[in-house]
């Protein structure tokens, strides 16, 4: 499987996979399918898609370490970056065409309304870390403090989680599904985390080639 | 039967469901086609001989009602398949799949309460209390998106006279159909069900306020509340309720579904203000549909201030939201 992983065709696979939701919702507005009220049509889309993609970037450290598919982490940038990229349409479209451009509409939702304020919160988080994915800039900032920014997909994740539920009328079910996948992923880091400090005293192992913490990212 | 006004019709002689509803495909895609909707006319009645059922579902005889605005009038498609009907799915277009069963004839409602004469009416009395009116409103969910919709029924009042409220009816209690069988979504729906809903009486008497069976000159799709239903313009869409099964006249404030479910963002009157904001979004402006952009601005009273502004005199309409 690992092997899989590393072919070179690998990675365009994935990449267009990634581009399918994308697809589907262009295919769906040429066949009408995007209702009376496409631009909610739309902002629900890559809104669902947004939280799909963080979960499946979110899902790469425990499946390498559960499954011991160390290469899945050649994806890991290229998924995040695709979450990203559903957030920035997401984004557009609510400035686009639920606001019209209208920029202090947007500032004066987003101070004023807490589902607003916490999407938006969790959106800006996500475009230092696109802007720091390469190689050159991990180089650059150095690996822990690079590995620190990342970390704050833990905090877009939740945040879309909350600016979801939220949104919300009355039916939370899928929010609650949202909330409790990324709990789960979560959960798993804060496990590993202490399960890990727990053994490394009581073995006395000497400093390990990989920062513990790695695993758990 | 629907209607005693075709008495040469049987429940037989209705077009089956699924014809019906491919026909407003069919024809949604003729409109598409442009210039093509004379022919699509005719090669209609070709595919679908049954044309005379189909006038079954025809609301003929319509009169042209007061109070119509002369704005562009929404495809039917689209208030047909985008609905808030939170029994049959949350989801907009959850509805116009789910409530394809939905029985609704033999229809009754029960008017009770406060009144001098309670009474039953069946849905073929409520087609005949009064000559049926075409109404075309302005329609302002609280969502912000609006649809502009061509309704058939006549004032509300009409019905009211006839039971004779007494002295202590000071609101109207409404009250939404509720079967559990029919409508396996209803645990979704996160609201407390049935759906009830409530009017203050001087506003469910005036001559606005609508008692709808039907639109497009048709009867009602299920989805959009058939047999029977509210519509009352100046205020958001979830205080017009769909498939009435119960009138009630009452003493005090009656509860209301969405103001059971969240106080906060939702008011006993929910007259549409673009001045008062939903917690959560501003009401300012509004997606006409089918749109992209929100920009059509909303307005006081959904543009019938002159009409009912003079009911809520004094009031405080931040606090009576």
């Amino acid at each position: 499987m690992n092997r899989l992983l590393i072919s070179k065709w690998a990675k365009v696979v994935v990449f267009a996979l990634c581009l399918v939701p994308l697809g589907i919702l262009i295919w769906e507005g040429f066949h009408g399918e995007w209702g009376p009220n496409p631009t909610q049509f739309l902002e629900h889309a890559t809104g669902d898609w947004i939280l799909r993609f963080l979960a499946i970037t979110l899902a790469v450290s425990p499946l390498r370490k559960i499954l011991g598919l160390t290469q899945l982490i050649r994806f890991r940038r290229m998924l995040g970056l695709f979450a990203f990229f559903y957030a920035f349409l997401h984004f557009s479209i609510y400035l686009g065409l639920d606001q019209v451009l209208d920029f202090r509409g947007v500032w004066a939702d987003v101070v004023k309304r807490p589902y607003i304020t916490v999407g938006f919160t969790g959106f800006v988080l996500m475009i230092p870390l696109a802007i720091t994915s390469t190689a050159g800039m991990v180089r650059r900032m150095g690996y822990r403090r690079w590995q620190m920014l990342h970390r704050a997909i833990y905090v877009s994740a939740v945040a879309g989680v909350i600016h979801f539920y939220w949104l919300v009328k009355s039916d939370v079910h899928l929010p609650l599904l949202y909330a409790v996948i990324m709990a789960v992923l979560l959960g798993w880091r804060l496990f590993a985390w202490f399960s890990d400090r727990g053994r490394r005293p009581a073995r006395g192992a000497p400093a390990r080639k990989e920062p513990a913490t790695v695993a758990a990212r | 039967m629907l209607l005693k006004r075709a008495p040469d019709l049987k429940y037989s002689d209705v077009t089956p469901r699924d014809i019906y509803l491919n026909r407003r495909k069919f024809l949604y895609g003729m409109g598409l086609a442009g210039g093509l909707a004379l022919a699509g006319k005719s090669v209609a009645n070709l595919t679908f001989p049954s044309a005379r059922a189909y006038a079954a579902t025809s609301l003929p005889g319509l009169v042209k009602g007061p109070f119509s605005t002369d704005e562009k009038v929404t495809p039917e498609q689209a208030v047909a398949t985008y609905n808030n009907y939170y029994e049959f799915g949350t989801d907009k277009a959850d509805p116009a799949k789910n409530a394809q069963k939905f029985v609704t004839s033999p229809w009754s409602v029960s008017v009770e309460g406060e009144v001098a004469k309670p009474r039953k009416f069946t849905m073929e009395e409520i087609l005949k209390l009064a000559p049926l009116e075409e109404r075309i409103y302005r329609h302002r969910c609280v969502e912000a998106w609006s649809i502009v919709v061509p309704w058939v029924g006549y004032s509300f009042s009409t019905l009211v006279k006839l039971v004779e409220p007494n002295s202590n009816a000071r609101y109207v209690a409404f009250e939404t159909y509720f079967d559990k069988k029919q409508m396996p979504l209803w645990g979704r729906a996160g609201i407390q069900l049935p759906y009830v809903e409530g009017l203050r009486l001087d506003e469910a008497m005036h001559p606005l306020a609508l008692l709808c069976v039907g639109m497009y000159g048709e009867t009602l799709p299920n989805q959009d509340g058939a047999p029977v239903r509210m519509v009352i313009p100046w205020k958001y869409g979830f205080k017009s309720i769909k498939s009435l099964v119960k009138i009630k006249f009452v003493k005090d404030q009656p509860p209301t579904t969405w103001n059971i479910t969240n106080a906060h963002e939702y008011g006993f009157y929910s007259n549409v203000n673009p001045a008062v904001d939903h917690p959560r979004w501003s009401q300012a402006r509004e997606i006409r549909l089918p749109g992209y952009f929100k920009n059509t601005k909303t307005q006081m009273y959904n543009g019938y201030g002159d009409q009912v502004a003079s009911l809520y005199n004094g009031m405080d309409l931040k606090k009576n939201y």
